[in-house]
């Protein structure tokens, strides 16, 4: 049994409705159409894009391929995570950081999840390997992107504390600990919100699109929550990594505070 | 005997500093607005990078950790910063209860929401925070009394000229020169970029 396929004519079909929105959105004034628009336009080629590429690598499955594949989705997880910080560190500390955290946790876990959990042979499979630690590194990154805006954002606030407290003969590690402590709470909520909510106010979209498959509803249920603990488990090492790491970056061998190193 | 001393001091663009004080001696500094005399008291306390030499007792700072140097030579910046809900809470060692009502703070202010404290009274818990939890050698105090009135200023400054009598060093940053000439019994005037003036009289 497998999924009723769509034809292209299908998918302008479906895009018909919402060229009807941005109409209506343009007639209302609201300023959205013009990148609603884009946005409909960049998902139709990056999608087919990442289709075509995908077929190519599924049919000419080789570890090469994954590792290539791989490294795009790293690199990509990196540059969204520096997009999102509102104060870099100098130097590019900020992508060393990054990619540091969303190698070692998202790539740990999906290799664990390849060798323990599927158990497919070989355990690079593209069809398994790619979705995978496409979804791994995704929340890896939100996470990370999270501790990381949070721990410069407050530093930086927070100097006049910080530095009073060193005063007071604090260690850097004592005088940043409740920052640190709520960078990693920001960057776990979403995830564990999800943990939650999950199955309850929404089906989560990989569980779906198997259903939509044809697989067995449990069978399904299973790999969602594999996913899901595999999820929860690289945000959280990946963040609780690098705040560390940027939280020793914001203080010299000195433990001085040097909010020098960040820059807007 | 010299009990602190600084010599060549640079410190972000400005100095060279020198000078010396045995243990117990109150200086002052004073100077126009702008001329390093906070960056000073934080390069002391190692709080911003500095080149030269700054010794404690003989041992020079880059020999112990940068907190247990801080711990001895305190900086207490002009504005206190409380980050608990509780005023307890900032401290960790007991404040004495002398000096506590030597400062003219209620008995019971350490279990005061920070919320409920006047900037004066923020002021006096930001020194006697710094005497408990540091138990300093070297107080390096920059416009400590800004928020109080002549009472509370004077019950500040002999507090701390008690200290002194015990052994404690004193570094008076501030632009009132009766104060200088009350608290200090010599001192230094900065003028522009950190140039460094023994002052003979503060008038």
């Amino acid at each position: 049994m497998g999924v009723i396929a769509l034809s292209w004519a299908d998918i302008l079909l479906s895009a018909l409705p919402l060229t009807v929105l941005a109409a209506l959105f343009a007639w209302l004034r609201l300023g959205l159409s013009r990148t609603m628009l884009i946005g409909a336009v960049r998902t139709f080629v990056q999608l087919a894009m990442v289709g075509v590429v995908l077929k190519g690598v599924f049919q000419n499955a080789h570890p090469v391929w994954t590792v290539s594949f791989s490294m795009v989705m790293l690199a990509a997880g990196t540059w969204e995570v520096s997009r999102r910080q509102h104060r870099h560190f100098a130097a590019g500390w900020t992508i060393g950081f990054a990619v540091l955290g969303l190698f070692t946790a998202g790539f740990t876990v999906t290799v664990f999840a390849l060798l323990a959990l599927v158990g497919v042979k070989p355990w690079w499979s593209p069809q398994y390997a790619i979705p995978l630690l496409g979804m791994i590194l995704g929340n890896t990154m939100t996470g990370i992107a999270l501790g990381m805006d949070t721990l410069t954002q407050n530093a930086w606030k927070q100097r006049a504390v910080i530095e009073n407290r060193l005063a007071l003969g604090q260690t850097a590690s004592e005088a940043v600990e409740e920052i640190r402590r709520e960078s990693v709470r920001i960057a776990m909520t979403p995830i564990i919100n999800s943990l939650a909510i999950c199955g309850v106010v929404s089906l989560p979209g990989m569980m779906t699109g198997q259903i939509l498959s044809g697989s067995d509803p449990l069978a399904a249920v299973r790999y969602q929550m594999m996913i899901m603990y595999l999820i929860a488990t690289g945000a959280g090492f990946g963040s609780l990594l690098t705040v560390q790491l940027c939280s020793r970056r914001l203080f010299d061998g000195r433990e001085r505070l040097r909010l020098d190193r960040l820059a807007e | 005997m010299i009990a602190f001393e600084v010599k060549m001091l640079k410190y972000g663009g400005y100095g060279p500093v020198s000078f010396t004080m045995r243990a117990g001696e109150r200086i002052g500094v004073t100077g126009p607005s702008g001329c390093g005399k906070t960056r000073l008291l934080r390069a002391l306390a190692d709080l911003d990078p500095w080149q030269g030499e700054i010794r404690l007792e003989g041992y020079g700072a880059e020999s112990v950790r940068a907190s247990t140097w801080r711990k001895r030579v305190a900086y207490l910046p002009s504005e206190s910063q409380w980050w608990f809900d509780c005023v307890g809470s900032h401290f960790t060692n007991s404040p004495d209860a002398d000096d506590m009502h030597a400062l003219g703070l209620a008995s019971d202010v350490l279990s005061w929401p920070v919320s409920r404290l006047s900037s004066g009274e923020k002021q006096r818990l930001g020194l006697l925070r710094t005497l408990a939890n540091n138990r300093p050698a070297v107080l390096l105090l920059d416009e400590p009394t800004a928020h109080l009135d002549a009472e509370r200023t004077r019950a500040y400054e002999s507090l701390v000229t008690r200290r002194c009598a015990d052994g404690m060093m004193a570094v008076w940053v501030t632009h009132d020169p009766e104060q200088l000439q009350r608290v200090t019994t010599r001192g230094y005037r900065m003028v522009a970029q950190g140039v460094w003036k023994e002052a003979v009289s503060w008038a």
